[in-house]
């Protein structure tokens, strides 16, 4: 579904993705892992186009999006969730879902999927009116995967949806993770450094180092893996 | 306790005061005999004077802050008083009637005069709601509004003067090359945001009337263009008098029109993404929104109105210059805006006609008129910090039966 074939991209001088490959396929959990600066968010954001790669190829679904701006790679269905949750601090819960619905037209369907995501996370309709600057960390991440998910994506970009939060919070939003890819087949690529829970509900994983790629396994075999165990697992 | 420590807040403020104003209010020295005169009195009164009313001021502030605690305790209450009277139907509808009447008649029951300084408002509520677009909506601080206005102006001077083009075929020019500017500006500061942007639409603004200025053969210099012709009605031209209330029916006629056009806009999907653009733009890139586009069609569509608003002006003034259109101006306009509340039209058009007509009824107090103007803005911003009617906007229902 989505093939990155060694991708480059730069800050300016600063090299942060040295040749990039890698593959989703539909309806996966893929996880990409890696240490602090690694270039993880540098891989979502050159898949998104805010952050395009100098050289190096992307497709999605067949199409090349490496040249193509963001909101036409958004609307081929590939939605990003980025780190430090990005919601729109002056807009009510209910106007950053619809935020979300901002490219769909199908009027009906989007007033369902608002009772999905307040399925998924009641919390967010108790808070409807409320302005999201005055939610609580947890719950800007609830509405920033909400309102991703009210994008009624193809492919989910979620840069580590544990940022900060507490022990039951992640463990309920990995929850909510593995359930949107069941329900709807939404295929997610999940950036994280919790690496202990993202390998629990992914199928396939990656370790990145240095703006490289090093590892590429199963999720089964990468939790075993020795290497992985010592650097990331803390094992 | 607490009254005691604003007693003696107070009093070093006074003191304060007493000190500063000491060589001005008390010494007075007169050259020609060759005194000095201590006036011991005035020192007292600055002194009384300033506690006072910085005793009045501290007991606002608290009484202030106490409501707007009470406030977040009643969460959803949060309506204040003013909203709530404006969101009322009925009385929507009875202020619209009374508005609508006192607007038609307005040019019979008052002077030509005060017509005339009404017309001036009414140009400013088109300019004040053209600018919401851009820093209100978009949340892009052009402090270079007013070169379009300048544009508009220029646009019908000159087409006026070298091929006598009349005023309703100039108008629709000058509002197409107040887009074209806009989007002009707006390329080169697609990645600027925030002080940035300000500096450089400062600068574009500066650098428009600095060609007016000094471009001669175009624009005539800094003694402008005079003798402009004022609007004919259906090819009549009509008295000074006559014109005049014309004018006014035309302002009145072209805010309506912006004012509806300006609210579909807010509702409408552009709108939704200047909304989106100002809140965060990682995220509205994320959601799918052309950034480039949504930036340059507000820079566009609030450079339209400025360039109506010009083409308005040079018919209303029948002369320009570029001593018109300093930065003054732009921040006048950016007052309105702020004050008024950033986002809400009925906040603009009420700071238009307290920007623009407070400093006219001010004139009873001749040399303090400014000043007076300075402590009202002041006070009002400390009160009301989301202008005087904080952004209105409209609010997505879901009906659903979980919730
Ligand atoms: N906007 C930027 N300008 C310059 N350099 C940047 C920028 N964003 C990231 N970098 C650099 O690129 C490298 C990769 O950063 P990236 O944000 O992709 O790391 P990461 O793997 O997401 O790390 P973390 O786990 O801490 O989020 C880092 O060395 C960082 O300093
Ligand atoms: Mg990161």
């Amino acid at each position: 579904m989505l093939i990155i074939k060694d991708i480059h991209t730069f800050y300016g001088h600063i090299e942060a993705l040295k040749g990039v490959t890698l593959e989703i396929s539909e309806g996966e959990i893929v996880t990409l892992v890696g240490s602090n600066g690694a270039g993880k968010s540098t891989t979502l954001m050159s898949v998104c186009g805010i952050s395009p790669p100098r050289t190096g190829d992307i497709h999605f679904m067949g199409i090349p999006i490496h040249n193509l701006p963001p909101h036409k790679i958004a609307s081929l269905g590939i939605c990003q969730v980025p780190e430090g949750r990005h919601i729109f601090p002056h807009l009510t819960v209910a106007e950053n879902l619809d935020m979300g619905a901002f490219l769909r037209n199908d009027k009906r369907q989007v007033r369902r999927d608002v009772e999905y995501v307040f399925e998924l996370f009641p919390v967010l309709a108790k808070r409807k009116k409320q302005s999201g600057g005055t939610l609580s960390g947890g719950e800007q991440q609830m509405l920033a995967i909400s309102r991703a998910i009210m994008a009624k994506p193809k492919l989910l970009l979620l840069d580590e949806p544990s940022l900060g939060l507490s022990p039951l919070v992640v463990r309920q939003i990995f929850n909510i993770i593995f359930k949107i890819n069941e329900d709807s087949r939404t295929t997610i690529f999940l950036v994280e450094q919790n690496a202990n829970l993202a390998l629990k509900i992914a199928h396939r994983g990656y370790v990145m180092e240095n703006g490289k790629v090093t590892i590429a396994d199963s999720a089964g075999n990468l939790v075993r893996n020795e290497e992985v165990k010592k650097a990331y697992l803390g094992i | 306790m607490r009254k005691f420590a604003e007693i003696r807040k107070s009093l070093y403020v006074a003191l304060w005061f007493i000190f500063l104003t000491f060589p001005i209010m008390v010494i007075r020295i007169n050259p020609l005999e060759k005194t000095v005169e201590w006036r011991w009195m005035n020192m007292a009164l600055v002194g009384i004077g300033t506690f006072f009313l910085s005793f009045l001021w501290r007991y606002l502030i608290s009484k202030k802050e106490e409501g707007s605690k009470r406030a977040e305790e009643k969460q959803n209450e949060k309506i204040s008083k003013l909203r709530r009277l404006i969101e009322n139907r009925k009385i929507i509808a009875g202020s619209v009637v009374a508005g609508a009447l006192l607007a038609a008649v307005f040019p019979f029951v008052v002077s030509l005069y005060q017509t005339n300084i009404m017309t001036t408002a009414l140009i400013y509520v088109m300019l004040g709601l053209g600018l919401n677009i851009v820093v209100g909506l978009a949340g892009l601080l052009d402090l270079g509004y007013v070169a379009f206005y300048a544009v508009g102006a220029y646009a019908y001077a000159l087409l006026n003067y070298h091929f006598g083009l009349n005023f309703w075929m100039v108008l629709p020019v000058g509002a197409a090359l107040g887009a074209l500017f806009g989007i002009l500006l707006g390329f080169p500061v697609l990645r600027l945001r925030g002080d940035y942007l300000a500096i450089v639409t400062l600068g574009f603004g500066e650098i428009i009337r600095l060609i007016l200025e000094n471009w001669n053969e175009f624009s005539f210099g800094p003694s402008g263009i005079s003798n402009i012709s004022r609007p004919p009605l259906f090819g009549i031209e009509l008295s000074v008098q006559n014109a005049t209330v014309y004018m006014y029916y035309i302002m009145i006629f072209l805010c309506l029109v912006t004012i509806f056009i300006v609210k579909r806009l807010q509702d409408s999907r552009i709108g939704r993404a200047w909304v989106a653009l100002r809140e965060d733009e990682v995220a509205c890139q994320a959601m799918g929104i052309d950034r480039t586009k949504t930036k340059l069609t507000a820079f566009a569509l609030g450079a339209t109105w400025a360039g109506m608003g010009g083409v308005v002006f040079a018919a209303k003034t029948t002369f320009v210059n570029p001593a018109s259109f300093t930065i003054w101006e732009s921040i006048i306009i950016l007052c309105i805006v702020v004050l008024g509340g950033m986002g809400s039209v009925i906040g603009v058009i009420t700071g238009a006609f307290i920007i623009i007509l407070l400093p006219e009824y001010l004139r009873v107090f001749s040399e303090f008129r400014m000043l007076m103007f300075g402590i009202i803005l002041v006070v009002m911003m400390v009160f009301r910090p989301g202008g005087i009617i904080s952004g209105v906007r409209r609010t997505y229902k879901f009906e659903g039966k979980n919730f």
